[in-house]
């Protein structure tokens, strides 16, 4: 068994002039890194992590926008033995305070060493820190090392071993960044080599293209470790500049020749819905072999979207796919067939819903279309079991359960969050789904887990943020996602008791809901909807009942319309 | 003229993006700055003053420094209808 830091000395050796990354800007010519450029920068960090006295097996923060020091550093902790972990960078409608906060909290459980970050962010991540943290240095780009030639006999991530853990992987939200998903070199590695057979992956023919952040597993294990470790070129958009001008990905694809991209669904909808066909002239776009949708609820319309408005230029209408992946599993849990695509099913809309039985569809009632995620990888178990305890039934719905030969290590310095996971060596996902011949169809979440856009949001998190809000009693208020059609994401809803029965001042406070929730949590809220007192339901226990509490709100929805 | 420009984008973003119809937006509001509008809902603000007014916003320009309410919107589609 390897390590990361074995395969980069490999490619170092081999491949040296083959491309690696390419960067692309908004406003400046591509940037490309062949293997020797990425290794040499990845070096000048590791060097520098030396210099600091960063010691191997310590944790350090990457936070950095998208650009060649977010890759030189996190390859750089590789080769040091330092384990990264990348921090979403602030964004303008984040506020600064609630950022510092965040931080703080991922500081206070993970213990990180190092913040690694630009001059321009530098005052910033200082002001997160606290006398008595973990920080012993924070790092800027500006201060490391010159180039110089590795000398691979002293970076002492050579000697990590298979076991050691490589790298941390955090979700978002206060909840999120305080559990950082903790995998070994075995873990990463174990994942690639199923996850590239179930997308038959070819070195010399494939072109990843990837506007995904870094921070999120889809984009860092899909788009980064598994193209850098298994020498498939990647070219990189920014976030940031794709969700200004979506067409950019396209344009990627038909000047790189891309074969592969993963994608969550609402992407499907807003390139088909938002992209305008002046900006596709001349854009070929038949080299595209899988387009996967994965992190967030699949949707066949978002495929159907898509394909009918790409297979113009050239988009094979095979291509999209579908994965169910998350970082406790490094990444990938199942994939569709890459010759068949995703199979799709109709089924009995109502016993679904309600009863959560899978059953064909029944003349004269509403029925539903579901489409598959694949299969499972070839080292990974999957489970569907029921609240009776029944297992694997087919066409039974129920908490998926997992087990493979590239499972998180744990949540790092958590080992409550770990143990609760865990049962008897399995690792209970908090999804629910079926199986039916052998594929796996996601239906939904045991979890309450909010996902907008492939981002996870916790519910509690946005509700005691909207309990800060000015006239909102504390503790009544709800958040829950509904799916919206259109976009093929899921919206976020805040439903707050308050005092007032006047109209005007519940739009001033909804108002303030929506500032201060937004501000803190980056998540712009759809509905936000302030009720009077008692309106709320809570169980028995008090706890806020969130599907109670769901359908009271579709219910008085319905009625409005 | 120009007041006709601002109650349309302010219809639209309060009914379309906010889905709150009854919802006021100040001439002087921060609308991006404040996180009201997100990057994924700029694209439709964006496509919306292309299609009503003729006028297009680069994507480059899709952030809080080219406009943040709906005033320096109106003066943008104003002075380059």
């Amino acid at each position: 068994m390897t390590t990361l830091s074995n395969l980069l000395h490999r490619s170092f050796l081999e491949v040296p002039e083959k491309r690696s990354i390419v960067l692309q800007y908004s406003s400046q010519p591509d940037q490309e890194l062949t293997y020797r450029q990425l290794i040499l920068g990845a070096n000048q960090y590791a060097l520098t992590y030396a210099r600091e006295e960063i010691q191997p097996g310590e944790v350090v923060l990457l936070i950095l926008q998208h650009g060649q020091d977010l890759a030189f550093s996190f390859w750089g902790a590789v080769l040091h033995g330092a384990i990264p972990a990348i921090m979403p960078f602030l964004s303008e409608k984040l506020s600064p305070e609630r950022y510092r906060a965040d931080l703080a909290s991922l500081i206070s459980i993970t213990k990180p060493v190092a913040i690694i970050t630009s001059a321009e962010f530098e005052s910033e991540a200082r002001s997160a820190l606290v006398p008595g943290d973990s920080i012993r240095k924070v790092i800027v780009t500006n201060t490391i090392e010159p180039q110089s030639e590795p000398d691979f006999d002293s970076l002492q991530g050579m000697k990590a071993a298979p076991e050691d853990i490589v790298i941390l992987q955090h979700s978002s939200g206060t909840t999120g960044l305080q559990k950082g998903v903790a995998l070994s070199h075995k873990a990463v590695l174990n994942q690639l080599e199923a996850y590239s057979k179930a997308i038959q992956l070819d070195p010399e023919k494939d072109v990843i293209v990837s506007w995904l952040p870094l921070y999120h597993d889809m984009g860092l294990i899909s788009c980064f470790l598994m193209p850098v470790l298994l020498r498939v070129p990647v070219v990189e958009l920014s976030p940031f500049d794709w969700v200004r001008a979506p067409y950019k990905l396209m344009q990627s694809v038909s000047q790189y020749k891309g074969t592969l991209s993963w994608l969550p669904n609402f992407a499907y909808n807003f390139c088909a819905n938002k992209i305008r066909e002046r900006n596709l002239e001349g854009v070929d776009l038949s080299t595209w072999r899988a387009i996967i949708n994965c992190s967030e609820p699949v949707h066949a319309e978002s495929h159907r979207l898509f394909a009918e408005k790409f297979e113009k230029f050239g988009l094979n209408p095979l291509a999209l796919q579908t994965s169910y992946a998350m970082a406790e599993n490094v990444f990938g849990v199942t994939q569709s067939s890459l010759e068949a695509g995703p199979t799709v099913v109709e089924i009995d809309r109502e016993s679904f819903m309600m009863e959560r039985i899978v059953t064909p569809p029944v003349a004269g009632r509403s029925s539903m279309k579901v489409m598959s995620s694949g299969r499972p990888l070839d080292n990974t178990k999957i489970r569907v079991i029921n609240e009776n305890g029944e297992d694997n039934l087919d066409r039974m719905v129920g908490e998926i359960m997992l087990q493979s030969n590239c499972m998180l290590t744990g949540y790092y310095n958590r080992p409550d969050a770990t143990e609760l996971a865990m049962r008897d060596g399995w690792y209970m996902t908090g999804d629910y789904g079926f199986l039916a011949d052998g594929e796996l169809y996601v239906s939904g979440r045991k979890k309450d887990m909010i996902i907008v856009g492939g981002k996870n949001i916790y519910p509690q998190d946005l509700e005691a943020l909207t309990s800060e809000v000015p006239g909102v009693h504390p503790g009544r208020t709800v958040a829950f996602g509904m799916y919206d059609e259109e976009a093929g994401t899921e919206e976020v809803v805040i439903i707050a008791e308050v005092d007032s029965e006047e109209p005007s001042e519940q739009e001033v406070i909804a108002d303030a809901i929506r500032k201060h929730v937004t501000k803190s949590s980056a998540i712009a809220l759809r509905h936000v909807k302030v009720v009077g007192e008692k309106w709320i339901v809570k169980t028995s226990s008090g706890k806020t009942a969130r599907s109670a509490n769901k359908e009271k709100f579709l219910r008085e929805l319905g009625s409005e319309k | 003229m120009t007041e006709n420009i601002t109650s349309a984008l302010a219809k639209f973003i309060a009914e379309k993006i906010l889905k709150q119809a009854n919802k006021v937006i100040k001439p002087d509001e921060a609308l991006i700055s404040s996180g009201l509008i997100d990057s994924f809902s700029l694209m439709d603000l964006a496509m919306f003053v292309e299609d009503t007014f003729g006028v297009r916003i680069e994507d480059t320009e899709l952030n809080a420094q080219t406009f943040d309410n709906l005033s320096q919107l109106t003066d943008l589609i104003a002075s380059r209808q």
